[in-house]
């Protein structure tokens, strides 16, 4: 049975004046898994969660959520949906509880049953120490975490989070990954932005990259890292053997590194299946001893790197910044 | 803990019951913010209390009211004009919620938007009403006294906060309009302080330049005044101008405030779609 997809989109366009935040964005999450958006700041990952949450039109495109047109149906998409933004959207003056009361009751619960939820979802966040203190106060990171909450207050199918983990420490980051995976173990489908490589890895179950307002690779962590960039393979030889860089030569590319000893060689190889063994095979045919061979995948830092030939670092378009935010 | 229960397993509450109980949460989460940062009531507190002796003792002392005392004459005028400085309140506050992540919160929630607005307007009509009480009281203290019945004395007061609530909704819009909190403060103090003195609240306007006087007759804030003044029995000389507000000015402060809603409140709430949608 193919799985429903919770969230569709197809050719989203999205212009702020002469800016263009998305230049044709096409994406699909089946039901119960996690979409990792990745890309570098500026790349258009806020712009595309707006008009999914209904905070903002596309120019050209649709997308729909549960099933529900966003443009056309925004009330019943905003039914379905729990959404934790970039910039926190908490009442600053208001505790942490009041918060989450507030949006219970503004999404449709009686007064009850938002207490009961908000009690829950505090406890479940690690905040209830903190419950009765105003959230001005509040760390980042409890911060992030009563965002999570309040996104959650309805149990959502469908939840959006916009880079939930940017600026926590790692503890933090963590224990914001087991309650993202939580929800998804009761069934709901998740959409999250990061600028993390390895958080995309760790909890993704299919990464979109984004650069510059397009999609310009998805697929499971393991299809782009093996669709992209090469693996690094590392040999130790019993003693030091000059041919066996030409040994290995059909495998490699680019230039074999030697170390001083001659024993250890590192090099860039084709990143297919069976590597390992194609290595020690051509080295054992050429006579040599092997003591030790390691092949390393590469990471999705290398696979960013490869597809956008730059690094993940911080590179703010304030054009886009402004515009998400104005 | 299922997902689907809470989303599909509550029936579609009734529209309007669910409207209220939104605006009522709203309003509460307004109230919350005033307990948490008392100053925000200054302008509904301290300062009707400041205005009230400067205007009676220092003011009073050198401006002759035919018939009567200032100080029967000015609390009608103090009334009028505090309610309607505290109504830039209305422009500070939605000016504060726009700049704030929160709105985004409340957007991608299912709930009415307008709610947002009404509950900011409620919110200030309560603060009104503590405006309305330390007015009173000042004067009370200063030695103004009503000279009619005590429907009489509420109806005025009646027409005062009718006029507050609709020029709330229009500094809703100033508060819709400005980029920024400080902008819709200078911008509502530009436009307040003109409307508050430019009217009969704090002096005849028999004395003005011509020119001056047929704006001052008809302003609406002179209308509230004149109402309030007819309706608690205190010294009124507008009423010896003939321009039509200045003979009827119960009529025409409920047609200003009429006028103002029906103008204002789809103005604001078409502002606020058009400012919090990109």
């Amino acid at each position: 049975m193919p799985s429903r997809a919770m969230i569709e989109a197809k050719g989203l366009v999205k212009r702020y004046g002469a800016t263009v935040a998305l230049a044709g964005v096409d994406l699909s999450v089946p039901a119960g898994s996690i979409l990792g958006v990745l890309g570098p700041n500026g790349a258009g990952k806020t712009t595309a969660i707006r008009i999914l949450t209904t905070l903002s039109h596309p120019d050209e495109g649709r997308a729909c959520v549960a099933g529900f047109d966003v443009t056309a149906q925004p009330a019943e998409v905003r039914r379905r949906i729990g959404v934790a933004a970039q910039a926190t959207t908490l009442d600053e003056l208001l505790t942490g509880r009041q918060n989450l009361e507030m949006i219970g009751q503004l999404s449709g619960l009686r007064r009850s049953a938002a207490r009961q939820r908000a009690t829950d979802l505090l406890e479940r966040l690690e905040l209830s120490d903190a419950d009765a203190r105003q959230t001005k106060g509040y760390s980042g990171g409890m911060r992030r975490r009563l965002d999570l909450a309040a996104s959650m207050i309805m149990a959502p199918p469908v939840l959006f989070l916009d880079e939930p983990t940017t600026g926590l420490d790692p503890a933090s980051r963590l224990g914001v990954w087991e309650v993202i995976r939580g929800m998804v173990r009761d069934g709901c489908t998740v959409l999250l932005t990061t600028q993390y490589l390895d958080e995309a890895d760790h909890l993704a179950d299919s990464i979109a990259v984004f650069d510059h307002g397009r999609v310009i690779a998805s697929g499971t962590p393991q299809q782009l890292k093996s669709e992209t960039g090469s693996a690094r393979l590392e040999v130790t030889l019993s003693t030091p053997r000059p041919e066996a860089v030409l040994a290995l030569q059909p495998l490699l590319e680019g230039e074999a590194h030697v170390s001083h000893d001659g024993r250890r060689l590192r090099a860039a190889v084709l990143n297919r299946e069976g590597i390992a063994t194609a290595a020690v095979r051509a080295l054992d045919r050429a006579g040599i001893l092997v003591d030790d061979v390691q092949v390393h995948q590469p990471s999705l830092d290398d696979v960013f790197l490869a597809l956008t030939g730059r690094e993940t670092a911080e590179e703010e378009t304030a054009d886009e910044r402004e515009a998400a935010t104005a | 803990m299922s997902v689907r229960t809470l989303t599909l397993g509550d029936a579609p509450p009734a529209w309007f019951g669910q409207r209220l109980r939104e605006i009522l949460v709203l309003i509460r989460r307004n109230l919350i913010h005033i307990l948490r940062e008392p100053m925000q009531l200054s302008d509904v507190t301290i300062q009707p209390i400041l205005f009230t002796f400067l205007f009676i003792y220092v003011f009073g002392s050198g401006i002759p009211i035919p018939g009567g005392s200032y100080t029967g004459f000015a609390l009608a005028g103090l009334l009028a004009m505090n309610l309607i400085m505290s109504s830039n309140g209305t422009a500070v506050g939605l000016s504060t919620d726009l700049n704030t992540g929160l709105i985004d919160r409340f957007r991608a929630l299912p709930m009415w938007q307008p709610s947002i607005l009404i509950a900011r307007s409620v919110t200030d009509l309560l603060s009104a009403l503590i405006c309305t009480a330390i007015v009173l009281l000042a004067g009370f203290a200063v030695g103004w006294r009503p000279s009619t019945g005590l429907l009489s004395v509420l109806g005025g007061l009646g027409i005062a906060l009718l006029f507050t609530y609709a020029i709330c909704w229009t500094f809703g819009c100033v508060g819709l309009i400005a980029r920024n909190v400080e902008a819709a403060m200078s911008i509502g103090f530009i436009v307040l302080f003109p409307m508050a003195f430019v009217s009969n609240a704090m002096v005849p306007t028999q004395g003005m330049p011509a020119w001056l006087r047929v704006i001052a007759d008809w302003n609406p804030v002179s209308a509230v005044t004149s109402a309030c003044r007819q309706l608690f029995g205190n010294p009124n000389p507008s009423a010896l101008i003939q321009d039509w507000p200045m003979q009827h000015p119960v009529a025409a402060a409920l047609l200003w405030s009429a006028a103002l809603l029906a103008i204002c409140v789809p103005l604001a709430v078409f502002l606020f779609r058009r400012r919090t949608s990109d």
